[in-house]
């Protein structure tokens, strides 16, 4: 049985006296029955395909619709001429999530974290933290602990799935993870990760998944930018003692509640929201007439006459 | 639920529902072909029609016949990989009725002309779910060893059947009897906690009115596209990965 609550993993880790991360390891050591070695083996294997997924951008590449593909590169270029406001490490947490989340439209091998719409927020700010701050790779397992810890209690108590709560639960999930994540690397204690949890999920709650075409890509590509830079001010804001007035498990439990509220058009239908737009009408409508178009060729093929 | 759901499992993008689940459901039925499939006739349903190009499910699906797994980076050449080795592929667009948006229906020809068609649908995170089998109802995860038996409705096979999984020490997870009409064809698909020995596997097909007996190993056989072991053919795969996502 897993954490229904953030404030039972804080009270299990004081009672035991470990950290946080150590109390997900041993949930997961007693969940699935399987030694600390073999845990954290998994999980270091996870980051290492993170960091693969990263390195093995390739910018030339394009989506089979098209519609995403080569931003990351764009982005790389403006930062290395020093064309952004944003600091350096901002400028290379943007460009981290879009490269990753375009190598996932473009069926390139990527870890769902926790989906993998929002697969490019966790990775974009922790590999970011490992390189700037040259940090061990074992404390970044740990933080990948902590990122687990937090995603398994919000889908607990509301969801992690677009399609039940809107983007909210996927880019909000992962922008709230990586933010607690971010914590515990700047040494936060286990409060001050529930703080930065809460302040993250709550600036994304209400985010409707609405993409167009029904595909992974618009918009679901750039807002892993807005979760990943989400998670990196709401870490700065609760190091610096900012607190949130409503607790983290009850900004889950909002999540929750907003997701039910949510009309289907914008939770993955693809009916409403940009999907619904005159542009997203009709790049949905040139889509589905290139597939016609191609299966014909198939079927004509198949069957000469 | 455990951790590695929530971080993981490592897949091919874009989609856990569209893509992995889609390779999950090619490779689900490549079992059930004991390995074995020269043709493929597929056909798209509902989502998996509408969107399932941009999400690469048709790649996916085919991959998954080929004994690919969700995180294989072969994944996006399947196609050209299927021509390759033989496999003759086609697609058709069909409406399979009141059924999971993101279904598909595999008409499968093995060695001998042997058919198998699997109706199958992929019901999120990369999890999915097998509906029927050759038309009759099915309703199995492929989470277990699963042993699918195509026989008349009459007395006794259920017992003949339960007895031989009683005398191989081969415990019953779930158990589920399905029939066309009274008299008619009928179908138990039974999940068991063990694997069944393949000759307990020849025994039911020989015994009278069974007329068909599939069966869903989760052990690694030997690949017979390629002659090498299919769950270890590709150092493209982490081991681990694969352990998080079955």
């Amino acid at each position: 049985m897993s954490y229904q609550s953030l404030e039972e993993i804080v009270k299990a880790a004081k009672t035991g006296g470990v950290t946080f991360w150590e109390t997900i390891l041993m949930e997961d050591m007693k969940n699935r029955q399987v030694g600390s070695r073999e845990s954290v083996a998994q999980m270091r294997t996870m980051y290492r395909v993170m960091k693969e997924a990263d390195a093995s951008y390739e910018r030339r590449k394009r989506s089979s619709s098209l519609l995403v593909g080569g931003d990351g590169g764009r982005i790389e270029r403006a930062r290395q001429k020093g064309m952004l406001l944003s600091g350096d490490f901002i400028a290379q947490v943007m460009e981290k999530a879009v490269k990753m989340a375009e190598s996932n439209a473009c069926m390139k091998r990527i870890v769902a974290a926790p989906t993998a719409g929002s697969c490019g927020v966790l990775p974009a700010v922790l590999l970011t933290y490992e390189k700037q701050f040259s940090e061990r790779e074992n404390r970044m397992i740990e933080a990948m602990y902590v990122a687990a810890g937090i995603g398994e209690v919000i889908a607990a108590r509301a969801s992690i799935s677009g399609a039940e709560g809107g983007c909210q639960a996927e880019i909000g999930s992962a922008s709230a993870m990586a933010a607690g994540a971010l914590v515990y690397l700047r040494g936060g204690d286990d409060k001050t990760i529930c703080h930065a949890v809460a302040i993250a999920l709550k600036n994304l709650l209400g985010l409707a998944c609405d993409p167009v075409a029904g595909l992974v890509e618009v918009p679901c590509v750039k807002r892993n930018v807005v979760g990943a830079v989400n998670a990196v001010t709401s870490c700065d804001m609760a190091m610096a003692g900012v607190k949130s007035v409503i607790p983290a498990d009850e900004v889950i439990d909002a999540m929750r509640q907003i997701g039910r509220a949510m009309p289907e058009s914008v939770r993955e239908t693809a009916e409403g929201g940009l999907a619904a737009t005159a542009t997203g009408i009709r790049i949905k409508k040139e889509i589905q007439q290139k597939h016609q178009e191609e299966l014909e060729k198939i079927e004509s093929a198949a069957n000469p006459s | 639920m455990n951790i590695f759901d929530i971080i993981g499992p490592v897949m091919v993008g874009p989609s856990s529902s569209h893509t992995a689940g889609a390779v999950r459901i090619g490779y689900i039925s490549r079992r059930l072909m004991n390995g074995k499939i020269v043709e493929a006739n597929i056909g798209l349903h509902g989502s998996f029609d509408l969107t399932g190009r941009g999400h690469g499910t048709d790649r996916a699906l085919v991959a998954g016949l080929l004994g690919m797994q969700p995180d294989d980076i072969r994944i996006p050449n399947s196609l050209s990989i299927a021509a390759e080795k033989g496999l003759k592929v086609s697609f058709f667009s069909v409406d399979l009725g009141d059924v999971h948006p993101n279904s598909v229906v595999l008409k499968l020809v093995g060695p001998k002309n042997r058919k198998l068609e699997v109706l199958a649908c992929s019901i999120g995170g990369g999890r999915i779910h097998i509906s029927k089998i050759d038309g009759l109802s099915a309703n199995f995860s492929g989470d277990y060893p699963t042993l699918v038996v195509h026989n008349q409705d009459e007395p006794g096979h259920v017992a003949e059947v339960t007895s031989m999984l009683a005398h191989k020490c081969v415990n019953i997870a779930t158990m589920q009897l399905f029939r066309k009409e009274r008299a008619g064809s009928a179908v138990m698909v039974i999940e068991c906690d063990q694997e069944i020995p393949a000759e307990s596997i020849r025994w039911l097909e020989h015994l009278d009115g069974v007329s068909k007996v599939t069966y869903l190993s989760l052990q690694d056989p030997v690949d017979p596209q390629s002659g090498e072991e299919s769950g270890k053919d590709s150092g493209a795969r982490s081991s681990l990965a694969e352990r998080s996502f079955l």
